[in-house]
């Protein structure tokens, strides 16, 4: 049985198990129907050129993982910013740890979405919300038609929350392949602000597929800060769909560091509903072996008087593949708009590949959008300075990957979480520099 | 110290130094001068070893062993040091975090443990009062934003942390006011010593009436045509280039 077949036949049984008054039982019909239409996507999708999922879709995944993992703190504390304190949601192979979590209802909500589904006082926001961003592609709307778990986040209006919220999405590699669809609700009212930092990692070599879906809604001069830290084991794929609808002069900004993973898929679409709004995308890429990285970028400009920023770094050795396919869309009410979208990539191999195209479509007259796209190698006259210096080819080599990379890492505004991503991208290079970068 | 013999080198099939013959013995100044395209910075960048330049005939001997085929690093470890014309920049990279790895990396060449961060540090502020550098600077990112000055001074900030046996300074006084130049100059000279020895590549005087050579050499189209004491800067520096290419006639 394909999995397509097989994900169907499961809907039928997951539905009998849910009660019927769930308010987003009609949305969860609607949408398995478009997944059974469209099916999984392929290389003919101009979106998915060059990105194929067939291999994956070969492995036999267990749809839903059996029996409750338990997993000890220790086995997992590294993977969380422990240095400072957080707020953590944490599931394991798709269901939700108390044990490894702190939630919160302390003014602001940050629980899980199957309660939110659930409980009626949560009725309200589920149903101005839950759905209302996300596109109704194939690989969304099946993750909407199994919607069960995540976050839940709600911050109200001119609260300011200071303490990070992680979210943290492990799979235990109990069962031979797994297919994980987290969906993941953050709602920050009017003048609020949220700083919130995304992972998810398999604990072991076995096959695992994520299907996230996020979406994120800012109301008016709110504040999000987002990170996606990307690090995952070599048979771990993540497909993960972001929706940000932000409103008037909110800032949103999302970070991803794809340094890990099989293959990844990035889908991050901005929406900018209201004037003054600001969006911010960056990225830092860095890949080996035969990791294959897709960012798929979209900011859709419908308001006067906006910004967005878009900064991706990629760096590519051996045959690692990169896809960054970034789309600005500006309708014609959006005047006097500041758009851009800046992608550097070197290659450190020749067989390394990086796929880059800028998209901008754009029907207002008064607009100020520039792109621009770089691909090379590491610059000789620079390698040879810090040879003359006495450091060796390859601690030369990472200096200069580190300092290309430098100013994406720069705005990330949690200094614990810059110190430990240093760290991640000195691993990544291979080299101890002698000081803590 | 510096040996060069008959040296022919270039990129790919343009030769650009061609029959280069120059001895530094230690406790020299050699100044070299020349006009645009006579071949300086190629020679500077040959002896530091560049991979871009083919050496396809010659000698290069440093303290007695030859070094044409040894990496930029190799040579670095075994004493020479290169100053930029044009240094890059490293963003995130702080000065000091730059020149801590680049002493320890020569350290480690040589078998030896990491400096103490004590030692490190006294030395960093020891230099660097010598060069007239404030605290601050020594924060910044690598050469990033730096004035051209700023760069100059950040070069021989490094060279004096690396003590190195020869020193080569290319162009090391372009972009320099005439205090910074002091400075820098004053700099040097504070590093000299009988065991180690400096070339300097210049276009102009200027810098020799700081740092006073014992020996001055005209590049021109990638030989050395004359050579001469300080004087002949001065007489250079007066009349150009063209009398020298008459000369040679």
């Amino acid at each position: 049985m394909s999995l397509k077949d097989k994900l169907l036949s499961s809907y039928i049984a997951f539905e009998d198990h849910l009660e019927d008054d769930s308010p987003i039982h009609d949305l969860r019909n609607n949408a398995i129907k478009v997944f059974e239409e469209a099916g999984f996507p392929t290389k003919k999708e101009e979106a998915w050129k060059y990105t194929s999922l067939n291999a994956l879709l070969k492995q036999n995944y267990s749809v839903f993982p059996k029996s409750e993992a338990t997993v000890e703190l220790k086995q997992v504390k590294k993977y969380f910013l422990h240095d400072i304190d957080t707020y953590k949601l944490v599931f394991v192979d798709g269901v939700y740890s108390s044990f490894l979590s702190e939630t919160t209802h302390d003014s602001i909500d940050v629980c899980l979405l199957s309660s939110a589904l659930n409980k009626p006082k949560y009725k309200a926001v589920i149903e101005a919300y839950f759905n209302k961003t996300a596109v109704k592609d194939s690989l969304t709307s099946l993750n909407t038609a199994f919607a069960k778990e995540g976050a839940y986040i709600h911050i109200p209006k001119h609260k300011e929350v200071e303490k990070p919220i992680e979210i943290i999405n492990f799979s235990t590699g109990n069962e031979a392949a797994v297919l994980l669809q987290p969906r993941n609700l953050i709602v920050v009212g009017e003048n609020a602000h949220v700083q919130i930092i995304e992972r998810h990692q398999s604990l072991s070599s076995n096959a695992v597929l994520t299907n996230a879906v996020t979406e994120i809604f800012a109301e008016k001069r709110a504040f999000v800060d987002c990170y996606k830290i990307q690090n995952d084991s070599e048979n771990a794929s993540l497909v993960d769909s972001t929706y940000v609808s932000q409103q008037q002069e909110s800032i949103c900004r999302v970070h991803t560091f794809s340094f890990g993973g099989k293959i990844t898929r990035n889908n991050l679409n901005f929406y900018q509903n209201g004037e003054r709004c600001d969006s911010v995308l960056n990225g830092i890429t860095i890949l080996e072996g035969k990791q294959h990285v897709d960012h798929n970028t979209l900011v859709h400009h419908m308001a006067p008087n906006c910004e967005s920023h878009q900064d991706y770094k990629g760096i590519f050795s051996d045959s690692s593949v990169g896809v960054f396919n970034g789309k600005i869309y500006v309708e014609k009410d959006a005047q006097k708009l500041d758009a851009f979208q800046q992608n550097n990539n070197i290659l450190v191999d020749d067989k390394a590949t990086i796929n880059s195209k800028p998209q901008l479509e754009i029907f207002a007259d008064d607009v100020r959008c520039s792109h621009g796209c770089t691909i090379g190698q590491l610059d000789e006259d620079a390698m040879f300075y810090l040879q003359s210096r006495g450091i060796g080819k390859k601690e030369a080599r990472a200096l200069l990957m580190y300092a290309f990379a430098n100013n994406v890492l720069e705005s990330v505004k949690i200094p614990e979480l810059k110190a430990r991503i240093n760290k991640l991208i000195a691993n990544k290079i291979g080299v101890s520099l002698g000081f803590e970068l | 110290m510096l040996h060069i013999n008959d040296l022919h080198a270039g990129v790919e099939e343009k030769e650009i130094l061609k029959g280069i013959n120059l001895d530094v013995q230690p406790g020299e100044v050699h100044a070299i001068m020349g006009p645009n395209g006579s071949g300086k910075s190629t020679l500077a960048s040959v002896i530091a070893g560049k991979e871009e330049f083919e050496i396809s005939k010659g000698n290069l001997s440093f303290e007695g062993e030859d070094i044409s085929e040894l990496d930029p690093e190799e040579r670095a470890h075994k004493g020479l040091f290169l100053s930029f014309q044009y240094p890059v920049a490293i963003p995130g990279v702080t000065v000091t975090n730059f020149i801590k790895t680049a002493i320890n990396e020569t350290r480690k060449a040589k078998g030896l443990e990491d400096m103490p961060a004590g030692e490190m540090l006294k030395k960093i502020k020891q230099k660097a009062e010598m060069l007239e550098i404030d605290r601050k600077f020594l924060s910044r990112s690598l050469n990033e934003g730096f004035s051209g000055g700023e760069k100059k001074r950040n070069e021989i900030f490094q060279m004096a942390m690396l003590e190195p046996k020869l020193a080569i300074l290319d162009e090391t006084d372009s972009g320099l006011d005439i205090d910074a130049l002091k400075v820098v100059a004053n700099g040097v000279n504070k590093l000299k010593s009988k065991d180690n020895a400096v070339i300097v590549i210049t276009h102009y005087q200027r810098l020799l009436d700081y740092i006073v050579p014992d020996y001055v050499h005209v590049l021109m189209d990638g030989r050395i045509v004359k050579s001469g004491s300080k004087e002949l800067a001065k007489e250079l520096e007066a009349k150009g280039y063209d009398w020298i290419k008459e000369e040679l006639v």
